[in-house]
């Protein structure tokens, strides 16, 4: 490797495969997506990789990049290239469709098990809903609802590894987000959803998904407060 | 009821009984560390423990602790760590209970009727 590029190392396959090793040309403010890229368009047109936004909004583009998982269109080559070396493989935690490519269906289905979605209360016809910004449920909705649901934390999350069924943090938080949205009417359906095996007592705050939300979202605090909703439900009987 | 709710419930009780278990476990340290100042033996032991209704009361609420804790720990590392099924960790889960539970209660009662 010189000055003028870079040695990338990056999987092929799917969950058995190899690395292929390209020498990818520098660039100033250089993204890891921008080296995939180079590679799928100038060296191996074979390369399967998935991106859409490339400016951090969609969340389809994460990888694993020198071992943990990062939304690859928003990192630099320079804060992660530790030893002037790149290693990309997909994420973990989800079964490799081809390359870097993986497949997110239970990702999301854990999404739809948590019944992590709005339930409506109102109609077109009503009036809008009033809600304070300084109310204390929409400071703790706001503190978790910026989240692209680019799969970073569900691939760092260790309990997802050990435990098949763990419905993972992103699914969580996002119930978390609802839980203290005041218009919404899926809240005894959602508190049940997620607790018991696979729900928010399974978490061992490890805080992985908190240190590599790349929103800096902290799922791990969602879950806490889930914890606390779900034992206040479970005391008075309502699960 | 619910799996859910007994799924919840467990996990408090594993909450509230490990902050049982902390007052627990620095009361017996710090017994420990005063009672060996002058050397230890199991003639002490028994003086102090022997015979005391505080002391018997004291440590069978660190053995229901104990046994209400542990298991509930040992059967998440079982779900994560093996392919065990629910039912085959629920069962491990109670035996171990009753085990922590018979060895020690033989020893709480067992120090407290050498004094009494």
């Amino acid at each position: 490797m010189s000055k003028d590029s870079l040695t990338v190392e990056i999987w092929r396959g799917r969950e058995e495969g190899r690395f292929d090793t390209f020498e990818v040309p520098r660039m100033a403010s250089q993204t890891v997506l921008d080296i995939v890229t180079y590679v799928q368009r100038n060296l191996d047109p074979g390369l399967s990789y998935r991106f859409a936004c490339r400016v951090g909004v969609c969340g389809s583009c994460a990888m694993t990049v020198n071992g943990k998982p990062r939304w690859t269109c928003r990192t630099h080559v320079d804060k992660v290239a530790d030893e002037g070396t790149l290693r990309i493989q997909p994420l973990k935690n989800m079964p490799v469709i081809r390359d870097l490519a993986v497949d997110m269906t239970e990702f999301f289905e854990k999404w739809t098990k948590a019944k992590a979605h709005f339930v409506p209360t109102t109609t077109r016809h009503d009036d809008f809903a009033q809600v304070s910004p300084s109310d204390p449920k929409r400071k703790e909705a706001t503190a978790g609802i910026e989240c692209i649901n680019c799969g970073v934390c569900y691939s760092a999350c260790d309990t997802v590894a050990w435990l098949g069924d763990y419905l993972g943090p992103a699914a969580l938080n996002r119930a978390w987000t609802l839980h203290n949205d005041v218009r919404d009417g899926g809240q005894s359906d959602r508190i049940k959803a997620i607790a018991g095996t696979g729900g928010c007592q399974a978490c061992h705050s490890h805080q992985s998904c908190f240190e590599l939300c790349p929103k800096h979202l902290n799922p791990t605090a969602s879950i806490a407060g889930l914890k606390r909703a779900t034992a206040k439900a479970a005391l008075k009987g309502e699960i | 009821m619910t799996p859910e709710r007994a799924e919840t419930l467990e996990w408090l009780m594993q909450r509230v009984s490990a902050m049982v278990l902390a007052v627990c476990v620095i009361v017996h340290l710090a017994v420990i560390v005063i009672a060996v100042q002058g050397g230890v033996t199991s003639k002490e032991i028994v003086a102090r423990v022997g015979g005391s209704v505080p002391w018997l009361a004291f440590y069978s609420v660190f053995v229901i602790a104990v046994a209400l804790h542990a298991p509930t720990g040992l059967r998440n590392i079982l779900r994560e760590y093996t392919s065990l099924g629910r039912r085959a960790t629920h069962w491990i889960m109670a035996a171990v209970c009753v085990l922590i539970l018979v060895m020690g209660f033989r020893a709480v009662v067992g120090l407290y009727g050498l004094g009494a």
